[in-house]
């Protein structure tokens, strides 16, 4: 059984689909990578799992699973038991995500008092003891400091120790080192991956960043306009891409560039709501699409362990299969 | 924070003396004489008149009746009223407490409804509730308070007979004065009724005054909640599992009630000035009625003083805010 499991899951905003049809998997102690540009749906289906989409957005779901568990089914109380214990998610700007008006201490308290209760002491013996995990000098007196007394590195370990406070299963972390510097960047992927590897969490990454993918991934999930393109294990999908997407995805890197006077980039923009072609939602922009491209939606094809939803899938050469 | 509060202090020496030039000229450039205004319809002969003037110090030219009257501010002296001719600063001791307890009462009728209604508004948006609380609010806020106070007067006192119609206590009553509020001095003696008394004839007047006030408070709450419920922290309070009431009263109202507290303040040191139209119409013996009697009767210490204790009295609640603002946000706290 897998730790998180989600089958055709859909989220809708009145005529608009942020997520589309979207299926994976996540197990004990993996590291899943999401990429995909602005607006393709990453952080929709992720708060989708977190239960923080709120009215008007919609979920559908064949399965979204947590150990087993209908998420979807379960009561909303019993389902707040499980997110920010065994399921937890960091964001995208830490400067924001904390309340300027509490301190840091009790912010994190808090996460702790609610999932496992304990006397006042006990809570901040632990909470210190999360600060001093996530790499934060003299914890004692970081816990009276408030939110706008922190550097941004300083606020994404904080936003960390909250996330982990429970002990969770499964971390999200969506983006969690784009509002950051880059020597930070670096500093907060290590404790993360560091934090992963002690406590075997299974965890998301949402990132832009390709190369950190690359790198700490083990499976790696491609996603455009809300749907998933291309999923495999991490080596393999950057090494060989089979769909366009991802080509153009890691052509767009600088280091791809070199000697060239421009970076190359993949020309338009993710379709909104107006105008989401027929047939394949690349096609507008896929330098190989073919008038069957653009009337016939392609279909996920490929092993189980590696999916590419194309139709005409790129060999190992780069080139379309006919 | 002592800085802070010193600083704030030091702006209101210049004020005062904005305050005293400006009501001592506004009050003169009305037409007409107090003295001739005191004799009525019977009139005053010219000696008479003359005598009068000098007595009071009106054939001075009017840059040196200014420098008097600053002079005597200066040692804390009001002046006595011209017509009553006892010290200005009696009157208004006199008659605060009326428009305190009124105010008092008209302001928690205005927090205690216009709060929640604003949070649920906001929490709800969207809804028939969120659409009549905003359609009320809004009625509640451009309708003229005289009107308002007689068509409650109207309904409630005259065709229900619930309410009484004016004033602060049934004649039958006779109470001693001894802390100047009503409720109290009613609650202290031992006239059997007087409390309820005192009470029914609270609610009325409260209402009317307290409603621009709830309307603002209530837009205001409503706003700053929508705002602050679409932050990133609201995000972080939600996905830590805690119960939704909890992300609401604690995290999301905290932070909207920082805008919220500066309109309550000032809301409440327009309350204080005095509310002329609802004292006069409710036969409400505070101070807003006092001036607005003592300005027909052009009895100058009276407008001048009232006034600047007025004035006092805003300053002093703009700076309660501002102390108030710092201790729900830390961000201001800790700037020095």
């Amino acid at each position: 059984m897998s730790l998180l499991q989600l089958d055709n899951l859909s989220v809708t905003f009145g005529q608009f689909k942020a997520v589309d049809n979207i299926s994976y998997k996540v197990e004990e102690g993996e590291v899943l990578g999401i990429v995909g540009e602005s607006g393709s749906g990453k952080s929709v289906s992720s708060l989708s799992i977190m239960g923080l989409i709120d009215f008007p957005g919609k979920i559908e779901a064949d399965t979204l699973s947590f150990d087993g568990q209908n998420l979807l089914s379960m009561p909303e109380k019993q389902r707040r038991k499980l997110t920010g214990s065994e399921i937890a998610m960091i964001f995208q700007d830490p400067m924001t995500s904390l309340n300027p008006c509490f301190t840091v201490g009790y912010q994190i308290i808090e996460a702790l008092k609610t999932h496992q209760g304990g006397s006042k002491k006990e809570l901040t013996k632990r909470a210190i003891e999360l600060l001093m995990q996530v790499g934060i000098p003299a914890p004692e007196t970081r816990l009276a400091a408030y939110p706008h007394q922190l550097s941004g590195g300083m606020s994404q370990r904080v936003m960390i120790a909250i996330a982990i406070a429970c002990n969770p299963r499964l971390l999200i972390a969506d983006e969690p080192t784009t509002a950051l510097d880059v020597t930070i960047q670096a500093q907060i992927i290590d404790l993360l991956i560091e934090l992963q590897r002690k406590k075997k969490m299974g965890l998301v990454l949402i990132t832009h960043d390709l190369a950190l993918v690359a790198e700490v991934a083990h499976r790696v999930i491609v996603m455009y306009a809300g749907q998933i393109v291309e999923s495999g294990p991490a080596a393999e999908v950057f090494s060989t891409p089979q769909h366009p997407y991802t080509q153009a995805l890691l052509k767009s890197l600088p280091e791809s560039s070199v000697g060239q006077s421009r970076l190359d980039a993949l020309s338009g923009v993710v379709p909104g709501v107006y105008d989401r072609p027929m047939g394949c939602l690349l096609s507008p922009r896929c330098p190989y699409a073919t008038d069957h491209c653009r009337s016939v939606e392609p279909s996920t094809q490929g092993t189980l362990e590696r999916q590419v939803k194309c139709h005409t899938p790129l060999d190992y050469e780069g080139r379309p299969t006919a | 924070m002592f800085q802070f509060i010193l600083r704030r202090l030091s702006l209101v020496i210049p004020t005062f003396f904005g305050i005293t030039l400006l009501t001592f000229t506004l009050i003169h450039m009305i037409p007409g004489d107090p003295i001739e205004v005191m004799a009525g319809e019977r009139g005053v002969s010219a000696e008479r008149h003359a005598m009068l003037s000098a007595e009071l110090g009106f054939d001075q030219p009017l840059y040196i009746q200014y420098f008097r009257y600053v002079g005597g501010v200066l040692q804390g002296d009001l002046g006595n009223s011209l017509v009553t001719r006892t010290p200005v600063l009696d009157e208004f001791l006199a008659l605060f407490p009326a428009t305190v307890e009124l105010s008092i009462c008209a302001a928690l009728f205005a927090i205690f409804i216009g709060l929640p209604a604003g949070i649920i508004a906001a929490v709800k948006r969207g809804t028939i509730f969120d659409h009549s609380v905003m359609t009320v609010s809004l009625t509640g806020y451009s309708m003229p308070i005289f009107w308002w106070a007689l068509l409650l007067m109207l309904i409630f006192s005259v065709n229900l007979g619930w309410t009484p119609v004016s004033g602060r206590i049934d004649v039958v009553y006779w109470i001693d004065n001894t802390t100047g509020f009503m409720l109290i001095d009613t609650w202290l003696s031992d006239e059997e009724g007087a409390f309820t008394s005192a009470v029914s004839h609270l609610i009325l007047p409260s209402i009317v005054l307290g409603t621009i006030p709830m309307a603002v408070i209530a837009r205001m709450t409503r706003s700053s909640m929508l705002e602050v419920l679409s932050e990133d922290y609201i995000r972080t309070a939600r996905s830590k599992g805690i119960a939704p009431w909890r992300v609401i009263v604690i995290h999301a109202l905290r932070n909207a009630l920082i805008p919220v507290i500066t309109v309550i303040g000032l809301q409440v040191g327009i309350l204080l000035s005095g509310a002329i139209l609802t004292e006069t119409v409710f036969a409400w013996p505070g101070i807003g009625k006092w001036l607005i009697e003592s300005i027909g009767r052009r009895d100058y210490p009276v407008v001048q003083g009232g006034i600047l204790i007025v004035a006092t009295i805003i300053i002093v609640v703009n700076l309660l805010v501002d102390i108030m603002y710092g201790v729900i946000n830390p961000r201001i706290r800790h700037s020095h």
